[in-house]
């Protein structure tokens, strides 16, 4: 990684160009009010010090002024907050055909779980020229993903995901840090992204252990708790819990008579939390998992149950 | 062992006695400690804050020496997490929120009143007494055992994860909320009924404006602290789940609860500053402050907007996309009022009357930093650059070009303006601008380098910190050197000047509002008439060349 002095971090990312861009606009900006307001305060400090013979009637126009200095900075505000607002929708919008990587952050490390199974700690790999999306949780504190050189930060929570996705379009090392403190070697908490050509990055992932892919492995784990027993159909008999074919991005209708969206946050509450919405038609009965899957085994079983299509439809 | 004593000859012309002042009616302690002269109780909280400031100030040396290198090698890294919650805390809640109003109102506002003192004398001195209590317990705390956990407290790892003191400096916090809250009452119930005949609401002070708004914030924002902080020692004592996930909590409501007052604190920490610096431009440029409406109604729209931007604290937070647009509308629109005051006050200073005394070199000072740390507010507010600087170093540049370069330039200013209103003696004018000019630099060369070293992409809160980013931490270091040592010239010269400084006339700068038609320093009871205004605070109109007794102002009857 390189570590000389510089005032101006890479631009490894899709976004980052962009986001630079909204940053030089600005600090042009900024030039120019604080060399006209400071510029203004010493002109007047010298020209109207007290003695000297400058003309010193006052006009009128005071309203005049005021509409202008009110107007003129609204105005501009406006033009930066909608250009940002529209590069921020970018921003935490991922691509349909990003690549996902599964990341479970905890005092003070980083792991990560790709796509291919594939786990490492506090180095992440990823292609170049590919959208990665990031889907992360915190076992303990707030942690926050931050990638410098991405421009790319979030916050990752405990009992909740979060998502952020980032493109990189140059090759290297680039830092990865906690930006949010999180006790005592919140500063160690850091680690490495590296960016490889798309060949190299295949390359890479074959020549480190194979893990299980999170949807393989998430099978394995429905069958070890015995999901299987109330969650699937058999010919003709109606099942104690609702079927998980095809559910993943389904509105779910709930006893209360609301609605849920069955997303990654739904399915994590439902395995923990089971009581919490019950879907229409079925009985409180599940038992509660909690404390008896770890967090990559939640992603697991949901990439599984993602992997799930309609039913009859093999996964 | 014997000592001789020279006979001391005795004086030739008895000595005249003093006139009666506030400060020489009694001299013991208890006539202190039991004041409820709203001018004892300013300097009461003018002891107690320089004293929390040096304690701050102590540890933001520690480790702004720590940062000279990437590795950590001064302190140990558990040490390091509370040097900056100390300074933080220290900094935050003990000196810089009571700073101005409490010192500097305290003392000036029933003077620019023209009333006697505040509306409740004795609850006055109980907020300087529940501030002690909480400050004194709060110093002990953080000094012997520690807190580590910044002065954020975010959960949940504050309420369940950190081993340190983190509940009793929260009740330390949380008493002394109630000082503020009591100060911020009682100053609204005195500028509404203590207003001296004439004295309308259109020809008050800006400083009194100011801190009409603060007070506002003080009594609707304190009150959102104190309940977060009863949550998380519930979480914490009980183990009641409020915040914390492992026990069905959410730990961004504390987020919520926590900004709803700390965002509006950063308000209550910057308006009373530009209160001061209202009254410093008009009495050193010789002119009413321009546009006297527009920077008082902006008083009051920051307070009011100030309570709904709280959210872009929290962009990233996972906070809804849409919740992050309408926080970022907002924060560009409390931008408008604060970008009014700058220009009003540059006006003002066109074509004025202006001596470049140490008070309004330290406005010229704020008003530029200010208008820095102001426009860096907005690159916050941008929403997509938000996410690559949030937690960087670039916020911790842009708050304190706001509270350092804007809160403390104006308190000091403001020091130096009321100095011989508050001793009776002026300060060395050539020291004072020295260190003004010390202090400008000390404090640019500390944190402009911060911005570079945030958007380079430098946490907050490193202790060991990657190698690209020593030279700049290396400038702020000895930036930071030269402005601890500018601060601690006014600490010496002030202290010399009350013996050696020449005697204070009643109005040494020549300025309108009410507190300088009194004697400096003012008798116990402020006024011996009620005075009867009939005009504007900043009327130089029709000045005469010496600065004698204000015309507009007359003196009804004795009272």
């Amino acid at each position: 990684m390189d570590t000389s002095f510089r005032l101006f971090p890479d631009q490894a990312s899709t976004v980052a160009p962009r986001v630079d861009a909204l940053y030089f606009f600005l600090i042009g900006m900024s030039v120019f009010f604080t060399v006209l307001i400071a510029g203004l305060i010493v002109l007047f400090a010298l020209r109207y010090r007290r003695g000297s013979k400058a003309d010193r009637t006052l006009g009128h126009g005071h309203m005049w002024a005021e509409a202008v200095w009110i107007g003129v900075p609204l105005v501009i505000s406006m033009v930066i907050f909608v250009w940002a607002a529209k590069l921020y929708f970018f921003m935490v919008r991922p691509p349909a055909d990003a690549m996902e990587i599964n990341v479970v952050a905890k005092q003070w490390m980083w792991k990560f779980q790709h796509p291919q199974g594939n786990r490492e700690i506090d180095n992440l790999h990823v292609p170049a020229g590919r959208p990665v999306k990031l889907r992360m949780i915190s076992q303990d504190v707030i942690h926050s993903f931050f990638v410098p050189a991405f421009r790319t930060k979030q916050d990752v929570i405990p009992g909740r995901y979060t998502t952020t996705w980032f493109e990189a379009t140059q090759l290297g090392e680039f830092h990865l840090f906690c930006a949010e403190y999180c006790g005592t070697n919140h500063s160690l908490m850091k680690g490495r992204v590296t960016v490889m050509a798309p060949a190299d990055y295949q390359a890479w992932l074959g020549g480190t252990t194979l893990g299980e892919p999170p949807a393989v492995a998430g099978q394995r784990l429905f069958e070890q708790l015995r999901c299987a027993s109330c969650h699937q159909a058999a010919a003709g008999v109606a099942t104690r819990g609702p079927p998980l074919e095809g559910l993943f991005g389904q509105q779910v209708p709930l006893v209360n008579g609301q609605k849920v969206l069955a997303d990654d946050d739904y399915l994590r509450e439902s395995i923990l939390k089971p009581r919490a919405k019950v879907v229409a038609g079925f009985q409180p009965i599940m038992p509660t998992f909690e404390g008896q899957v770890s967090e990559e085994g939640l992603m697991n079983l949901i990439a599984y149950i993602k992997s799930l299509g309609p039913q009859g439809a093999k996964p | 062992m014997s000592i001789a004593v020279e006979p001391q000859p005795a004086p030739a012309v008895p000595k005249q006695p003093p006139p009666r002042n506030y400060l020489n009616t009694s001299y013991t302690v208890a006539s202190w400690l039991l004041t409820t002269d709203h001018k004892r109780v300013g300097l009461l909280y003018l002891f107690a804050i320089t004293f929390f400031f040096m304690i701050g100030g102590a540890a933001a040396v520690l480790f702004r020496l720590d940062l000279m290198t990437p590795e950590a090698d001064l302190v140990e890294t558990e040490t390091y997490n509370k040097l900056f919650t100390l300074h933080g805390v220290m900094m935050i809640f003990f000196f810089l929120v009571p700073s101005i109003p409490a010192v500097l109102g305290n003392f000036v506002l029933p003077l620019q009143l023209g009333a006697r003192d505040l509306a409740f004398p004795k609850l006055n001195l109980l907020s300087w007494y529940v501030f002690m209590v909480g400050g004194i317990f709060t110093v002990y705390v953080m000094l012997s055992g520690g807190v580590d956990t910044g002065w954020t407290f975010y959960t949940p790892y504050s309420s369940t994860y950190s081993n340190t003191y983190v509940m009793i400096t929260a009740t330390g916090i949380f008493i002394t909320g109630f000082s503020s809250i009591l100060t911020g009452l009682n100053f609204i119930v005195t500028i509404h009924t203590m207003r001296a005949p004439g004295l309308t609401w259109f020809r008050l002070p800006l400083f009194v404006w100011s801190l009409y708004a603060t007070s506002l914030i003080m009594v609707l924002g304190t009150p959102v602290l104190a309940v977060a902080i009863l949550l998380v020692a519930l979480e914490r004592g009980l183990g009641i789940g409020i915040f914390d996930p492992a026990l069905g909590g959410d730990p961004i409501l504390f987020q919520h609860l926590f900004w709803f007052y700390s965002h509006p604190a950063v308000y209550i920490m910057v308006l009373p500053g530009m209160g001061v610096i209202s009254e410093l431009v008009a009495t050193f440029s010789r002119k009413e402050v321009f546009g006297y409406k527009f920077v008082a109604f902006a008083s009051m729209a920051i307070a009011v907007f100030g309570f709904l931007v709280w959210g872009h604290h929290m962009f990233v937070s996972s906070q809804s996309a849409y919740a992050g647009l309408i926080f970022s509308l907002l924060s560009f629109v409390v931008a408008i009022p604060s970008a009014i005051k700058v220009f009003n006050w540059t006006a003002t200073l066109y074509k004025g009357q202006i001596s470049l005394q140490t008070p309004l070199l330290y406005s010229a000072g704020f008003i530029g930093l200010f208008t820095l740390g102001g426009l860096t507010g907005l690159f916050l507010a941008s929403i997509a650059l938000d996410v690559h600087v949030h937690d960087t170093y670039f916020v911790v540049a842009h708050f304190h070009y706001i509270m350092v370069g804007g809160t403390v330039m104006a308190y000091l200013g403001g020091i130096h303006y009321w100095w011989p209103k508050i001793t009776g003696r002026m300060y060395p004018e050539g020291w004072a601008r020295l260190s003004a000019v010390l202090i400008f630099i000390g404090f640019n060369l500390t944190f402009f380098p911060q911005f570079i070293l945030g958007y380079l992409g430098m946490p907050r809160r490193y202790h060991v910190y990657a190698e690209e980013f020593q030279v700049l931490n290396v400038m702020s270091s000895a930036g930071a050197s030269i402005l601890g040592i500018g601060y601690l010239f006014p600490l010496g010269y002030l202290l010399w000047s009350l013996r050696y400084g020449a005697k204070a006339p009643a109005n040494p700068w020549g300025a309108k509002t009410l507190e300088w038609t009194i004697p400096s320093p003012p008798p116990t009871e402020n006024f011996t008439h009620t005075p009867v205004v009939h005009g504007g605070p900043y009327d130089f109109a029709d000045e005469q060349p010496e600065h004698g007794l204000n015309p507009l102002v007359t003196r009804s009857a004795p009272v």
